[in-house]
């Protein structure tokens, strides 16, 4: 028997997976869900709102993805779909999924460290490079070329690669 | 200028959240001027991605001074339509980038600053404060670290670049008080819990400085005669000429958007 409830449970699940089909457009690999960037999604009647959290404040990509989140709410049949962003709790990349991280290494992008390092960060820090694995590496250039990555090179491959700062 | 300016209601609450969204837009805008002019390609991108940062700080305290004003203004009317002496932002941040040694010093006197204000925000009692210090802090932990380690490779460089920062260091000297002065208004948020006091940052901002001023080799003037006007919309004369050109698009084709 499929009640109301199950009715929109199954509802709120499809309109999950919609949003969560959204990619980063800078980061292709890496859905919203795997960046910890989706929220909530919230079910009102057949409204449906996506809650989404901004990673760095100026990162442009986010009017891109709340775009795209419309797009792909309105192609799933969910009509006049609105996008809401929330401040807090403060994204930060211990949200990112493991399937994430490793979609990112994969990608040739090293993975951000556990945010309690950061303060650290003032010190020493290990970034294992995505390409060979050694972690002889060093920093090329604190910003790169997004808001979220630092430019790196491995001494032992010579090759140079983007690492998602910890955030 | 054809487009009238704005008037803003300027409770304590949106007057407050006013003057750090002008402090983040005037930095981040007189930073964005070193896009494709920077001495190599690392620092056009650092530059650009600190003024990336700051710009987004100030869309959030703009849509919340825009939300706690409760009128027609949005954070495009807050940026655009306001005139020179409506800006509140700190006489420091608007000061010209004159050369690297200029920027980088005016840049880790407020970054030193706004890593400490920041961190200290985040125990706002007000949520949305508390939540844009949360991202920021993050965000100017970062530029503190890239402004710092310039310090220190300017001081202890060359002669020529020694100079420089040192001359910096005594130019902007003069603009720094601003950031711990407080007024009546802001007292009260004070004591409501929803502004900290920056007075009591000062502290650690001057022992932040000490410290990596003392491995460049520079030296932090003595003099405590400080430059103020910012806060209450006095600026220098540099301000206007920067507003005209941030804000020529809309003055000229008001309302055009992307």
């Amino acid at each position: 028997m499929v009640t109301a409830v199950d009715d929109n449970a199954a509802l709120r699940q499809r309109a999950w997976e919609a949003a969560a089909s959204v990619v980063d457009p800078e980061i292709p690999v890496l859905s919203i869900a795997d960046l910890g960037v989706l929220r909530d999604v919230i079910l009102d009647g057949d409204h449906v709102e996506v809650a989404i959290t901004p990673t760095y404040s100026g990162c442009p990509a986010m009017n891109m993805i709340a775009l795209e989140i419309e797009v792909a709410l309105e192609r799933a049949g969910f009509r006049h779909p609105r996008v809401r962003t929330v401040l807090s709790p403060a994204w930060t990349t211990d949200w990112m999924s493991q399937e994430g991280r490793e979609k990112l290494r994969a990608y040739g992008i090293a993975p951000p460290q556990a945010s309690r390092s950061r303060r650290a960060l003032f010190g020493e820090q290990v970034v294992a490079c995505p390409q060979c694995g050694s972690d002889k590496t060093e920093l090329l250039s604190e910003f790169g070329s997004t808001s979220c990555k630092a430019l790196w090179r491995c001494q032992t491959c010579r090759e140079p690669f983007d690492y998602f700062k910890c955030h | 200028m054809s487009v009238a300016n704005i008037r803003v209601a300027e409770t304590p609450l949106v007057l407050y959240a006013l003057r750090r969204a002008d402090d983040a837009l005037i930095l981040g805008h007189r930073l964005s001027e070193w896009c494709g002019h920077a001495p190599m390609l690392e620092e056009d991108m650092a530059l650009s991605n600190i003024a990336l940062d700051l710009i987004g700080q100030a869309r959030e305290l703009y849509t919340y001074a825009a939300k706690a004003e409760g009128m027609e203004n949005d954070e495009d009317k807050l940026a655009y339509l306001r005139d020179v002496r409506q800006y509140r932002n700190l006489l420091l941040v608007e000061q010209p980038n004159g050369d690297f040694a200029q920027t980088l010093v005016r840049q880790f006197l407020y970054s030193s600053f706004a890593d400490l204000y920041w961190r200290a925000m985040m125990a706002s009692r007000d949520t949305t404060l508390a939540a844009i210090a949360a991202k920021s802090e993050k965000e100017s932990a970062y530029h503190l670290r890239h402004a710092s380690e310039w310090i220190i490779r300017l001081g202890d460089g060359t002669d020529e670049s020694h100079a420089r920062a040192q001359g910096a260091i005594d130019h902007l000297w003069a603009f720094t008080g601003e950031m711990f002065a407080v007024d009546d208004g802001e007292r009260a948020l004070i004591h409501a819990g929803i502004a900290i006091d920056p007075a009591t940052l000062r502290g650690r901002w001057l022992t932040t400085l000490s410290d990596i001023t003392r491995e460049a080799t520079l030296t932090l003037p003595q003099n405590d005669w400080m430059q103020q006007g910012g806060r209450s919309g006095r600026h220098s004369e540099h301000l206007g000429h920067l507003l005209s050109e941030l804000q020529s698009m809309q003055r000229t084709f008001p309302g055009l958007t992307w």
